[in-house]
C-alpha cells in the first residue's frame, strides 16, 4: 500500500487521539519507530495490521474507525490540501458526486502509483446515487461513507448516507440528496492554495 | 448537403461555450464579451474599440481590423490592456460578409495567477476547458513536492545522525577516532585497568603520496590496516585516528617487553614494500606505547599524551622504531617539529 495511504492513517490516529495512542498502535502493529513515510511503499499486511491494532487500542469497531478516518481526511486542518483537491470535482455537491467516477484517474494523474479504489457511481433516480467501491483491503466503503459526509457538510448539502455490501466484495454507499442549499458550507476558491 | 454556414448562437450560449470570447463588428467596436473575460478585465467591454481593450503582442501587426483578420487561425499572444501582467493566448476568425470577427482567448500559462488574482471559480470555465484540471494538477504536485521535501529533510537528518554515530573509518574499515575514544574510556573505567596503548605514525608516507599519487597513498593505508589487523588479537582495537596515524589498544597487557616486541614486529612488517601499479611503495613507522598499569588511575587523555611523547622520542631518534613511555622522556627537550 502506498505510503500516502498509510501516512493518512497515521495522521488520523496522531491528530485525533494523540502521540501516545499512535505509539501504542505502532508497537502493536510492529511498525518502524519513525512510522510511515509518505513516499515509500509498504506491504498491504502492514496497513491491515495498523487498522486492526488501532481498532483494538481504541476499542472501536473497524467500520466506525474507518468512517472516522474518512471524515478526518476531508475536515481536519492538517488535510486541507486533500479537501481542496476534491473540491475541484464540482461546483455543487451534485456535480461532485458525479465526478467520483473520475476520482481515481485524477489521483493517479498526480501520483501514478497510488493504490486508489475503483469507484463507480450510479444514479438511481434524480436525487439518489449508489457508489460502488472495490479495493485491496476491506473497509474502503466505510472510509468513503465518512468522507462523503464530510464533503456534504463542506458543500453545505443535507444528504442521507447508508453503507452496504454488494456482490463479490464490492462495498456500496447509498447517497440521497435532500437539500443542496441546506447551509452555506465552507468556502472554496480555485485560486487560493495552501503553502 | 450540410450547410457551411451553421449557427446563429444566442449570446448566452456563446458565453457558455466560449466564456472568454470577444465579438466585434466591422467598425471594430466590441458587441459582446464573454463573462470570464469581463471578470478578468474588471470592466464592461461592450461598445469599446477592440484595440483599446486588446494588445496583440505577437505577431506584431498594425492596429486595424483588416490586419487582425488576416491572422485567422494563427496563434496569438494577447494581453488585455487592463491586465498587462496576464499574458493570454488567442485566435481570431472573421464573420461572414465582412460583419466583423470573433476572438477567443484562454489563460495560457498565466492560468494560476489569473485564477488567484481575479477570483475565478469552476463556473467561469467551460466544462471542456482543462484549465481546472491544470489547477488541480498544479496543486496536487505542490502537495506531493511538499511531502518529498519533508522526506528529504528527514533522510538528511538521519544521514547526519548516522555519520555522527559512525564508528568505522570508511577507507580502511578500521575503527575511527570516536570508536577508539569510547573503547579507551571503557578500558580505563574498568576496576583494574591492565592494557597497552600504542600510537603509531607512518614514516615516508608523504613521499609515497607525493611521488606515486593519492591512489597509491590509499593503497598503502589499506595495506597498513590489513597488517595491523592481522597482528592483533581478537578483542584488541586498532583505529585510524588521523591521515597516517593509528592507535592500537592491547587488552590484558601488562608486559613492557611484550609491547616492545609487538612494536618492533609491526614496524618490520610495515617496512615490507607493497606493490601499487607495478611500483614498490616503501614506508616505515614510528611508534610510542604506554601501559595502563603504570598509573594509579589511568586517564585516557594522559595516556594518549604519554604515548605521543614516546612516539616523538622514536621520531627524534631517527624514526622506524618503537619507544615505551618512561618518566625521563618528559625531561627531554620538547621537539614537536615533526619529521615526515
Amino acid at each position: 500500500m502506498h505510503g500516502l495511504v498509510n501516512r493518512a492513517l497515521q495522521g488520523f490516529l496522531t491528530d485525533t487521539y494523540g502521540q501516545e495512542i499512535w505509539d501504542e498502535v505502532r508497537s502493536q502493529a510492529g511498525l518502524p519507530v519513525d512510522g510511515f513515510e509518505s513516499m515509500l511503499h509498504y506491504e498491504d499486511q502492514l496497513t491491515a495490521d495498523t487498522i486492526s491494532a488501532a481498532s483494538a487500542v481504541l476499542h472501536k469497531d473497524r467500520c466506525t474507525l474507518l468512517e472516522d478516518l474518512g471524515t478526518y481526511l476531508l475536515s481536519h486542518p492538517n488535510q486541507e490540501a486533500l479537501r481542496r483537491l476534491l473540491r475541484f470535482g464540482g461546483d455543487r455537491f451534485f456535480d461532485f458526486i458525479q465526478s467520483l467516477d473520475d476520482l481515481s484517474g485524477r489521483a493517479r494523474l498526480a501520483v501514478p502509483d497510488l493504490d486508489m479504489p475503483d469507484l463507480t457511481i450510479r444514479q438511481d433516480n434524480r436525487n439518489r446515487f449508489v457508489l460502488e467501491v472495490r479495493w485491496g483491503l476491506p473497509g474502503a466503503g466505510s472510509v468513503f461513507l465518512g468522507a462523503l459526509r464530510a464533503m456534504a457538510d463542506d458543500y453545505g448539502t443535507l444528504a442521507f448516507f447508508e453503507a452496504g455490501e454488494g456482490e463479490e466484495g464490492v462495498e456500496t454507499v447509498v447517497i440521497e440528496l435532500l437539500d443542496q442549499s441546506f447551509s452555506a458550507g465552507r468556502s472554496f476558491s480555485l485560486g487560493e492554495h495552501p503553502a | 448537403m450540410i450547410p457551411d454556414r451553421v449557427i446563429g448562437l444566442p449570446g448566452t450560449a456563446l458565453d457558455q461555450v466560449m466564456p472568454m470570447h470577444l465579438w466585434f463588428g466591422a467598425s471594430g467596436l466590441i458587441n459582446r464579451a464573454g463573462p470570464t473575460l469581463g471578470k478578468i478585465a474588471r470592466d464592461d467591454l461592450r461598445r469599446r474599440p477592440l484595440f483599446d481593450v486588446l494588445d496583440i503582442k505577437r505577431p506584431r501587426i498594425a492596429a486595424t481590423i483588416p490586419a487582425l483578420l488576416s491572422l485567422q487561425g494563427v496563434r496569438l499572444s494577447i494581453c488585455l490592456r487592463a491586465r498587462p501582467d496576464l499574458p493570454l493566448r488567442g485566435m481570431v476568425v472573421a464573420l461572414p460578409a465582412g460583419t466583423g470577427g470573433l476572438v477567443n482567448l484562454s489563460l495560457g500559462l498565466s492560468f494560476a495567477k489569473a485564477v488567484a488574482d481575479c477570483g475565478l471559480t469552476l463556473k467561469d470555465f467551460s466544462p471542456c476547458d482543462q484549465t481546472v484540471d491544470l489547477l488541480y494538477l498544479r496543486e496536487a504536485n505542490a502537495a506531493i513536492a511538499h511531502e518529498s521535501r519533508l522526506l528529504t529533510g528527514r533522510l538528511q537528518t538521519a544521514r547526519a545522525a548516522a555519520e555522527e554515530q559512525a564508528l568505522t573509518d570508511t577507507l580502511t574499515g578500521l575503527a575511527n577516532r570516536r570508536a577508539m575514544d569510547s573503547a579507551l574510556k571503557s578500558l580505563t573505567d574498568a576496576p583494574m585497568p591492565r592494557f597497552g596503548l600504542m600510537h603509531l605514525d607512518l614514516d615516508f608516507f608523504k613521499e609515497v603520496n607525493d611521488s606515486l599519487g593519492h591512489a597509491a597513498g590509499d593503497h598503502v593505508l589499506t595495506h597498513v590496516a590489513d597488517v595491523l589487523r592481522s597482528e592483533i588479537r581478537l578483542g584488541d582495537v586498532v583505529a585510524r585516528v588521523g591521515g597516517d596515524e593509528f592507535v592500537l589498544l592491547f587488552r590484558d597487557c601488562d608486559d613492557p617487553d611484550l609491547l616492545q616486541a609487538i612494536g618492533a614486529r609491526l614496524i618490520s612488517r610495515l617496512e615490507e614494500p607493497t606493490i601499487f601499479d607495478g611500483q614498490p611503495c616503501r614506508i616505515s613507522a614510528s611508534a610510542g606505547s604506554v601501559l595502563a598499569s603504570r598509573y594509579d588511575r589511568p586517564d585516557p587523555d594522559r595516556m594518549l599524551n604519554d604515548a605521543d611523547i614516546a612516539l616523538y622520542a622514536s621520531k627524534n631518534r631517527g624514526r622506524a622504531q618503537h619507544t615505551l613511555f618512561e618518566e625521563d622522556l618528559l625531561a627531554l627537550p620538547p621537539n614537536r617539529a615533526r619529521p615526515n
